[in-house]
């Protein structure tokens, strides 16, 4: 029975205020947690107004490395949010139903991924006042030409999937209803060559740019692939561990071993991609090499990015380890280490160890060093931030919601609506 | 770019017999100079050496231009070698032939022929003026010191600024 | 305070002239009907007038039909003298302060040739040109293949149709893909707010070349557009004392960029990445 327009319209405001409610209840621990959060974000916003009004000279960007650690960060979570297909191939396309019950959560870390990543776009240009320009038909955006019109479509294409469907998916379940398999079912299968298009797209940002030789190699789109898929699901594992201590929701111990994984497979094809471009660098040895050695060796008296560049190769070795052993993937402490092990691994890999080396020497030769200044720090801790902020006040919402907890209507559901 | 080359040399073939620059030989186009770079009060010789005898013995010499020092060819060659001895207001090139002061690139031209043709295309040295409408030639003797033609090093302007992490805070 | 306020009025005018100007039809301000680009640029100048206390002339003149620019630099003339570099920070309006130049010379050695793992743009000796060195100044090439407009995401920059390579200084994001993009690092951004002293403003300016920055935009060498599209040789070829650089119509066959073109060895930088850039490099020796 379709509900007509002022029921609607009563139960939206209903969902509005009992989500507030929801979210203004917690206990100690959430609220350090939310305050700790605000304080980053009010340190972020306060850094990027005298950034706004300086101009980017606050950061250490310079014409020689004119894109840095907003950049860098930017790519890794574009990443971030692609492994959430990590969770939707098997639960939709294997109905493998332990992986099922969480599918949601891997959606609302891919919106809160988005919306960061956008946020580093947004901080990171020179003229913010006119990112309109982008947007037909008040701008002009140069499709198809330019990688980074793709860039934006898809991003906001694939967010808009991501939120439309856990959206979908939360608000019948809090009807007492279960999603439009019609609607749902399209979405989260186009979701999926959409996760791999983000972050191919974004890595031919890269690839496409014959002037950097370090960027300028085929194997980037599937190497970003792979580290993003070894490295996203990592921090829905840990958040799904604090919720099932925290919360009445329950996972199985089957489904994050799986996670863990598929994730160990993504990071041997990271490692042997990382090979491979290592052995055409040093083999070949062509002028090219330049910038490979820059990262792992230093070049001249330079020298900054050498110990990130060894701790990156470790922690990604340490965390394929640990996750491909079932001994240490099933001990629940080895396996939160390998988590923020690939993290971190990858964090690093992809944020300093791509953005840097690939601009460092500089098209005629020179070496500037580049690594981050107060002011991007604290930008980008407020994002980050923000982000977490996002995810936490969506799961919030959501976890009750799928617990039969948060309902519109007097009577709970007898099991939680998501599975079918 | 071969491509590119390949086509412009195609539109030259096709278009013209080449570039048009005026021809080198004897007696040919005048090329329009800026006035010579006579130093004060110098010229016109004649008013000196009218009455003068003509000594065409090589030497060294000590009785006047003394500030002028020959360093250039001078195992071989010395003044009379350029100037001409019976008429000290103008040139003459190895025929004989006598050259005014404003067409002295012609002397330049018969050792330093591939500058001299150089210099007539435009491609030799300064050009001053539009490169749609008229065009400013300099003499040979204009950049280079005809005596001792060898440039003087310059101070250079400053180098750049290296980027760094501190850019002037303004209020 | 005031400058906080200053700042944001001029930011919401200029957003809110963008938007009314770009709200319907062509997109690029330079694409937009001659007239309303006349009201546009008349209220640049006013605006100019009131930040620099300066009548800055701003003048949208196009490409002449039946040209296509080319340049030349004869590596076995340049000196490294740098005069070049500070004639075109005058000429062009460059920011004193933080320092933007757009043409860098690079020494290198003659035993090692042109190679730019090995050259150092930072070189002061008391005297140049030195001993077994010689000079190679780098600007923007304006590629014949460039690429950096197709990465441009507002198609803020393009190619025109006599080879020079331009920006829209009003519509460029400052996203600065397209300096990834420069094999030449030939592009260079306004890191904070461009400072000139009011004494040395070029008040003759190009819509698309030298009229005054805003803080957070790309720019390049145009080929000094306000001078070229003119007649006039760039600032860079006239005040070279050795007469290295030729600029010139390629199209015309009595050019001295064709002769040397067509009788020079030339080369250009970085020639496997199918640039073509129209700035070629010669030796005329």
């Amino acid at each position: 029975m379709q509900p007509s327009a002022v029921t609607s319209i009563r139960l939206f405001s209903g969902f509005t205020r009992g989500s507030v409610k929801l979210i203004l209840r917690g206990n100690r621990a959430y609220w350090t947690w939310l305050a700790f959060l605000g304080a980053l974000v009010f340190s972020g916003v306060l850094a990027y107004s005298e950034q706004v009004r300086q101009g980017l000279g606050l950061t250490a960007m310079r014409d020689q490395v004119s894109w840095g650690f907003y950049i860098g960060n930017f790519t890794f979570l574009v990443g971030v949010a692609a492994a959430a297909v990590v969770l939707v191939i098997p639960a939709y396309i294997y109905n493998w139903k332990p992986i099922r019950e969480i599918v949601i959560y891997g959606e609302l870390l891919a919106i809160s991924a988005i919306t960061m990543c956008l946020l580093f776009v947004m901080v990171d240009i020179g003229r913010p006042d006119r990112f309109w320009h982008l947007i037909p038909p008040f701008g002009y955006l140069n499709f198809p030409r330019s990688v980074l019109a793709w860039d934006v479509l898809v991003l906001n294409l694939y967010f808009l999937i991501n939120f439309s469907v856990a959206t979908h998916i939360l608000y019948r379940a809090f009807h007492g209803k279960h999603y439009l398999k019609r609607f749902v079912v399209p979405m989260v299968l186009l979701s999926v060559p959409m996760a791999v298009g983000i972050h191919t797209v974004t890595a031919f940002l890269y690839n496409g740019l014959a002037a950097r030789p370090y960027w300028n190699s085929s194997i980037l789109a599937p190497q970003f692939l792979a580290s993003a898929f070894c490295s996203g699901p990592a921090i829905l594992l840990i958040v799904l561990q604090v919720l099932r201590r925290f919360t009445r929701f329950e996972i199985q111990d089957a489904a994050i071993w799986k996670v863990a994984e598929l994730m160990a497979y993504a990071m041997f094809l990271n490692l042997f991609l990382h090979g491979a471009e290592a052995f055409k660098e040093f083999y070949s040895n062509t002028q090219h090499l330049l910038f490979t050695r820059y990262w792992y060796f230093g070049v001249g008296g330079h020298h900054t990015l050498v110990p990130y560049a060894w701790s990156a190769v470790a922690l990604n070795l340490a965390s394929f380890a640990l996750f491909i052993s079932p001994v240490t993937r099933r001990n629940f402490w080895t396996l939160n280490i390998g988590c923020l092990a690939t993290y971190a691994g990858v964090y690093i890999e992809k944020g300093m160890g791509l953005i840097i080396p690939g601009l460092t020497p500089d098209t005629l030769g020179e070496i500037y060093e580049y690594y981050p200044t107060l002011t991007e720090l604290r930008v980008a801790a407020g994002i980050f931030a923000l982000g977490f902020l996002v995810f936490t006040l969506m799961l919030k919402v959501a976890v009750p919601i799928s617990l039969g907890e948060f309902m519109g209507r007097k009577e709970a559901a007898p099991e939680p609506a998501l599975v079918r | 770019m071969r491509r590119f080359l390949l086509l412009l040399s195609g539109v030259a073939l096709v278009a013209a017999d080449g570039p048009k620059v005026p021809s080198a030989p004897a007696g040919a186009e005048r090329v329009e100079v800026a006035p010579p770079p006579f130093s004060e009060g110098i010229f016109p010789c004649t008013s000196c050496h009218s009455g003068m005898p003509v000594d065409r013995t090589r030497r060294e010499l000590t009785a006047m231009h003394t500030d002028i020092v020959l360093k250039h060819d001078e195992t071989h060659r010395w003044c009379l070698d350029c100037h001409d001895a019976t008429n000290r207001d103008v040139l003459h090139l190895a025929s004989g032939e006598q050259v005014p002061f404003d067409e002295s690139y012609r002397v330049c031209g018969q050792c330093h022929g591939e500058k001299y043709r150089d210099w007539r295309a435009g491609v030799h040295g300064r050009r001053t003026g539009n490169w749609n409408g008229a065009k400013g030639y300099l003499l040979c003797a204009h950049c280079h010191n005809p005596h001792q033609p060898h440039f003087k090093a310059l101070a250079p302007k400053p180098a750049p600024r290296p980027p760094s992490r501190d850019l002037a805070r303004r209020p | 305070m005031e400058s906080t306020r200053r700042l944001f009025t001029q930011t919401a005018a200029g957003a809110a002239a963008g938007m009314v100007l770009t709200a319907c039809g062509p997109k690029r301000l330079y694409e937009v009907p001659k007239d309303r680009l006349k009201t546009a640029i008349a209220d640049l100048e006013q605006r100019y007038k009131e930040q620099h206390h300066k009548d800055i002339r701003v003048s949208d003149a196009g490409p002449i039909p039946g040209v296509q620019f080319a340049y030349a630099l004869d590596i076995s003339r340049c000196i490294g003298c740098r005069r070049c570099v500070y004639a075109c920070v005058a000429e062009n309006n460059q920011s004193r302060d933080p320092q933007i130049h757009w043409i860098r010379v690079f020494a290198m050695e003659k035993d090692k040739g042109v190679d730019f793992s090995h050259a150092d743009a930072y070189y002061n000796p008391a005297e140049v040109p030195e001993d077994g060195h010689f000079y190679v100044p780098v600007s923007c090439q304006q590629c014949e293949n460039p690429p950096c407009t197709k990465v441009c995401p507002t198609g803020a920059t393009w190619a025109e149709k006599d080879g020079i390579v331009v920006i829209d200084y009003d519509w460029c994001i400052g996203c600065r893909y397209c300096m990834a993009a420069c094999p030449y690092g030939a592009r260079h951004f306004n890191w904070s707010e461009p400072t000139i002293p009011e004494a040395e403003l070029n008040t003759n300016t190009h819509y698309l070349g030298n009229r005054p920055r805003p803080k957070g935009v790309v720019e390049k060498c145009t080929f000094c557009i306000q001078r070229s599209r003119d007649g006039r040789y760039p600032a860079c070829v006239e005040v070279c004392p050795v007469g290295a650089r030729k600029f010139g119509n390629v199209l015309d066959p009595d050019s001295e960029i064709r002769y040397i073109i067509e009788h020079k060895r030339v080369l250009v930088l970085k020639e496997e990445l199918n640039t073509v850039p129209r700035f070629f490099y010669f030796y005329a020796t």
